[in-house]
């Protein structure tokens, strides 16, 4: 194995033993929150699908997340735990049905229009949950019951148990990380990374790249439902405001600080993010002045992307190209 | 000229944007082992032409036909899968990629296979076959494991061409290829032209009138969207619209344009 090659498997190895071994190590708050992380990274590796690899920047991701997490709340049973396999399966259908139907539409706009389009769809994705009676208007919904896996009345995995739903949740990690490492090295990843490149191009040389971008939104689309789906069982609870804009623009921020065009970097971006907003709300660190946690989260991203314009995961090559410049004595 | 060595048709190809008439109803045929030169001042409507053939622009009027079947209606990806290959006037490769990559990548399109995420791109046997094919061809051997951007201005346009050829096309439309070239360059380019003129039928957009004049079998005169002329080169030389309406009434300018 080439020096290159160890040097990018080896934190991914460490990463993963240390979520595997988390839960016995981490105390219950801690545990909890890696769970948030870990969606919000699944949330941030469907983006980085788009943004990264086919360099369609979407500002509307946050409504297949949203449409998923509604989708496993409105489905399922009131009194009853609904079975995994059909839940997921139904709630991950009506993700993709959205995303294709929304990229169909906006995929016939490029550049900012692309991204204007991609917010409308969003916002009116935001709209529908918010004041549609029998999703629960702006008060949202719960679900009172959490899902199970049960194979001949013996159940296997119940997602009310929240060790169980930490490891369901980091399998899903492992496998959406998996997938999409699979697809960049397959010719589906090489033909999106060409398309980001010069689309132009790409067709001139035969690709029909319309359907290639839908395909990825889709898939795109499909994912973020998995972090959706995540999201709703986890809390047992989906409001309006998991579609909001401003959740679409925290995805791309966990992208920009990690940095875009990895997996890693998506990962790495959704669980900095965390750690900056769970420390910037600690009032044992700010007592009262944490109530505006916002403003020095906002700060302190605005410094990271200033000091590392390709994110974390571009640190290393940043500093490698950094010579500073020494008069020459004399 | 054998019918079958007949590979594009264009029949009567108008194309308009708004009010200004940038093709008017020009025709002409491709013919495997031959170089067809397009020649005209800018704005004659040249490279609206070569979109229009390309399939990147729809003809306002007209027809367009490969061996004899009409492709008018096709997208530009079925057009080139057909086997119409084009470069640009402004080189357009993936810069960041190596030079196999950018002609695995252009070979890709004939094995797309979207669905397989289990193999490995770089792992498709065909397309690295061809790539492999395309860059010898192209006289790029020693450098295909460059990236491409750090080519040199002649390397890019040849890596160009070898995208084109990664794809197996019949026809290729060179738009300026020569465009920004040295002389020693050019004469790579021109060499390279001549060897791949057996196999395919090559549409030639330039305005280096020697290398033209050089090389090319056929030459069509265009002005204003309009063919004024169109011929073997010894016609064109000798046809007095093409001196007036292409070079202009000065004499100076024809007698250093057009080599004798």
């Amino acid at each position: 194995m080439t020096r290159r090659a160890v040097i990018h498997l080896l934190p991914l190895l460490a990463a993963t033993a240390l979520l595997a071994i988390f839960p016995f190590v981490g105390g219950k708050f801690y545990v909890d929150l890696m769970v948030t992380t870990m969606i919000l990274g699944i949330f941030a590796l469907s983006l980085e699908l788009l943004v990264g690899l086919t360099g369609l920047v979407s500002f509307g991701h946050a409504a297949f997340f949203g449409i998923a997490a509604y989708a496993t709340a409105l489905l399922a049973p009131q009194a009853d735990a609904a079975s995994i396999v059909w839940l997921l399966p139904a709630a991950l259908a009506v993700t993709t049905a959205a995303a294709l139907a929304i990229g169909a539409l906006s995929l016939r706009t490029r550049g900012i229009y692309f991204i204007m389009v991609t917010l409308a769809f969003a916002q009116m994705a935001y709209f529908v949950f918010h004041d549609m009676k029998f999703a629960g208007g702006s008060d949202g919904r719960y679900l009172n019951v959490k899902p199970v896996l049960e194979v001949g009345g013996v159940t296997l995995l119940d997602l009310g148990r929240p060790l169980t739903f930490y490891y369901v949740t980091f399998g899903a990690l492992a496998l959406v990380y998996g997938l999409l490492a699979a697809v960049r090295r397959a010719r589906f990843g090489h033909a999106l990374a060409g398309i980001k490149a010069n689309e132009q191009r790409m067709r001139a040389v035969g690709f029909s790249t319309y359907p290639y971008k839908l395909a990825a939104f889709a898939l795109a689309g499909a994912l973020a439902g998995v972090a959706g789906f995540l999201y709703a069982v986890k809390d047992g609870f989906v409001n309006p405001e998991i579609l909001a804009w401003h959740q679409s623009g925290t995805v791309l921020l966990m992208l920009i600080l990690g940095g875009i065009g990895t997996l890693r970097g998506a990962v790495l971006g959704a669980f900095v993010f965390v750690v900056l907003k769970e420390f910037f709300q600690s009032e044992t660190l700010f007592g009262s002045f944490a109530r505006h946690w916002q403003l020095p989260l906002g700060l302190a991203i605005i410094g990271c992307v200033a000091l590392m314009p390709n994110g974390i995961t571009g640190l290393p090559s940043q500093l490698r190209g950094f010579r500073p410049s020494v008069p020459h004595a004399g | 000229m054998l019918d079958d060595a007949i590979i594009l048709v264009a029949s009567n190809i108008s194309r308009r944007f708004g009010g200004l008439t940038a093709v008017d109803r020009v025709s002409l045929a491709l013919v495997r082992g031959e170089v067809h030169a397009i020649i005209g001042t800018n704005g004659a409507g040249k490279s609206t032409l070569v979109n229009v053939l390309a399939g990147e622009l729809p003809p306002s009027t007209g027809r367009v036909q490969l061996h004899g079947k009409d492709i008018t209606r096709w997208p530009q990806p079925r057009r080139a899968r057909a086997g119409i290959g084009r470069s640009y006037q402004r080189t357009t490769i993936f810069p960041r990629e190596t030079v196999f990559d950018n002609c695995r990548l252009a070979a890709q399109a004939h094995h797309q296979y979207p669905l397989d995420i289990i193999n490995a791109a770089v792992r498709c046997c065909e397309s690295t076959k061809l790539a492999h094919r395309a860059i010898e061809q192209a006289g790029l051997s020693g450098q295909a494991t460059r990236i491409a951007g750090t080519l040199a201005h002649g390397q890019k346009r040849q890596l160009e061409i070898a995208m084109c050829l990664a794809t197996a096309p019949q026809v290729l439309l060179l738009d300026e290829p020569l465009a920004g070239m040295g002389a020693e360059e050019t004469e790579r380019m021109l060499g390279l032209l001549v060897a791949l003129k057996p196999g395919h039928a090559i549409l030639l957009v330039e305005h280096d009138m020697d290398a033209v004049f050089r090389i090319a079998d056929r030459i069509t005169v265009m002005v204003n969207g309009t063919v004024i002329a169109t011929g073997e080169p010894v016609d064109i030389r000798k046809n007095a619209d093409v001196q007036t309406a292409y070079l202009g009434d000065v004499d100076v300018a024809a007698a250093a344009t057009i080599p004798a």
